[in-house]
């Protein structure tokens, strides 16, 4: 891959408005994130989180504000993207296996047009293995446990060459053995260069997974590396003072 | 033998078979997007909203094809939007809005046909409407059938795999720049076209038949999307003509047959399939269960 020294290979938000019918959900948003990291978001419950991956995928209307990734300004949907939606959202019954859910990336760059070639095949076979679902290829998706359905989404990702992953609440229903086989799977993510950024609930195991923490509760509370952000302070800030929602809607508790 | 072949040398039988295969592929291939983008409601309101449409084009042009076609096609559309409209501005869920507006224009569809249709000249009744007529199809049906399935096909066969993309996950899809609400409209145009072709044939009731039973059948037996859509083509090509020459033999009203045909193909599929069926996961829970209680030694079986 070039690199592109004039462009650094870095996520910017700056200044993110988004609200549903009026009524803003995360006010005035600004970080940076470096590819080849992972970051966190933590907040509580309605803080936000999932607001702000979809709006980096294109699925929430911005009110205002600008999203930079690689120094180019990203408008709308793109294919540098990868959103993976919370398992339930899926539709597990869909005739298809492992390998062509990893094939429905390469979709996206070919369109409807070009053939589906060699380097797609080249594409499909390097994510399978490197999310280790090669044994498993043929098998049918309502036959997967919860750690491989998302590995099958991990490779999708991979095959569709995005560049950022946006993940949903990754860990949350996964066993201990699953959940340490993800967090290897996120560190195989960032030693190819990826950004992976994830809504996440269980606060002990931030400092082993994440580079970086995003603490939101509406607003944005604190941004940066783990080791400097991630402290008592910010967690009581985020968890403890009641959502930002701008101005008071009559619903006072 | 004779009974056997003598639907082939009758040319309202010739005719009534070479419509069977083009609307058993057409309809059996829709089915399969259909199925998968949970859109079987919504299909049978589109099919019952075709009525009142037809009405006003048979009323305004007469049994010309054009007329009946843009009718319909403005009926089922006004249908589809107007759910989409009511469920946006308030509570109702969109399929509370369909089932409202569907029965509104099929109402409406009976009376008109109920005033008009006795002051035409023509001899054809609301029961031909309802559940078809297929050996009443003419050389230019068949021609207008045939344009229609030569559009459908391809576009979607082109439109594979955006098509794809939306139907196992349409929020991801759009995420991703997939044009989700431009593709469910083709998939609706084409849903309408796929209808109007086939309501001569079977009627605007039993088209659901044609359209549903073949897919979810193919879904009962397969794991593979391009199998489903192209096999769903395959079956219900088969299965309507099966029906035909059954309704021949056994004198027997054709739409229905057809209906039941792939109606029965479906309840064969659900009963057997090798691995969704009902009978075979009845089996596969006892070996789990011999399994695990293999494990621990000093038990038995039972």
């Amino acid at each position: 891959m070039t690199t592109r020294p004039q462009h650094p290979h870095r996520l910017s938000v700056r200044d993110l408005t988004v609200s549903y019918q009026r009524i803003p959900a995360l006010h005035h948003i600004s970080f940076d994130a470096e590819c080849g990291s992972a970051v966190a978001l933590l907040g509580p419950n309605g803080a936000g989180k999932s607001t702000l991956l979809k709006t980096l995928a294109g699925l929430a209307p911005r009110e205002s504000g600008t999203i930079t990734f690689h120094g180019v300004e990203v408008k709308g949907a793109s294919t540098d993207f990868a959103y993976l939606p919370q398992r339930e959202q899926v539709d597990w019954d869909f005739p298809t296996t492992v390998r062509g859910i990893v094939e429905m990336g390469r979709y996206l760059r070919l369109g409807c047009w070009r053939r589906y070639g060699q380097a797609d095949v080249v594409a499909v076979e390097e994510a399978l293995n490197a999310m280790e679902l090669k044994p498993i290829e043929k098998r049918q998706i309502n036959a997967l446990s919860g750690g491989q359905q998302q590995r099958a989404f991990l490779a999708r990702a991979l095959a569709q060459e995005a560049h950022v992953v946006l993940f949903d609440e990754p860990f949350t229903g996964l066993d201990k053995p699953t959940q340490d086989n993800l967090k290897q799977l996120l560190r195989t993510l960032r030693e190819h260069g990826k950004l992976v950024l994830a809504s996440h609930h269980d606060l002990a195991s931030v400092s082993e997974i994440f580079d970086q923490v995003i603490f939101l509760n509406g607003e944005l509370i604190a941004s940066g590396p783990t080791l400097e952000t991630f402290t008592q302070e910010n967690i009581r800030k985020a968890y403890n003072m009641p959502v930002f929602s701008g101005i008071d809607h009559g619903l006072a508790v | 033998m004779d009974w056997l072949f003598k639907p082939f040398h009758d040319v309202f039988m010739q005719r009534a078979l070479v419509a069977c295969m083009l609307i058993g592929f057409t309809n059996g291939f829709m089915g399969g997007f259909v199925v998968l983008r949970r859109l079987a409601l919504m299909a049978d309101a589109l099919s019952h909203s075709l009525l009142p449409g037809l009405a006003v084009g048979l009323i305004l042009f007469g049994l010309a094809p054009g007329g009946l076609f843009v009718g319909g096609l403005v009926a089922a559309l006004t249908v589809a939007l107007g759910a989409q409209f009511l469920a946006r501005g308030s509570r109702i869920k969109e399929d509370t809005a369909l089932a409202i507006l569907y029965t509104v224009a099929f109402s409406i569809g009976i009376i008109i046909m109920f005033k008009v249709l006795p002051h035409l000249k023509t001899r054809v009744s609301l029961e031909d409407y309802l559940v078809g007529d297929i050996l009443g199809v003419s050389d230019a049906d068949l021609w207008v059938t045939f344009g229609i399935s030569l559009f459908i096909v391809p576009l979607l066969a082109f439109l594979q795999r955006p098509l794809m993309l939306t139907l196992f996950d349409p929020s991801v899809a759009r995420s991703q720049g997939v044009k989700v609400s431009a593709l469910n409209l083709v998939l609706v145009i084409s849903l309408v076209f796929s209808m109007i072709a086939s309501q001569q044939a079977v009627g605007v009731i039993l088209l659901l038949g044609l359209l549903i039973s073949p897919a979810a059948t193919m879904y009962m037996l397969c794991d593979s999307y391009p199998l489903m859509v192209w096999g769903g083509g395959v079956l219900g090509m088969f299965g309507s003509c099966l029906g035909l020459l059954l309704s021949y033999w056994l004198n027997l009203p054709s739409g229905a047959c057809i209906a039941l045909v792939l109606g029965s193909f479906f309840l064969i599929a659900y009963a057997f399939s090798p691995r969704y069926g009902i009978l075979s996961r009845l089996l596969r829970r006892r070996h789990f269960h011999e399994q695990s209680l293999a494990r621990w030694p000093g038990k038995s079986a039972d």
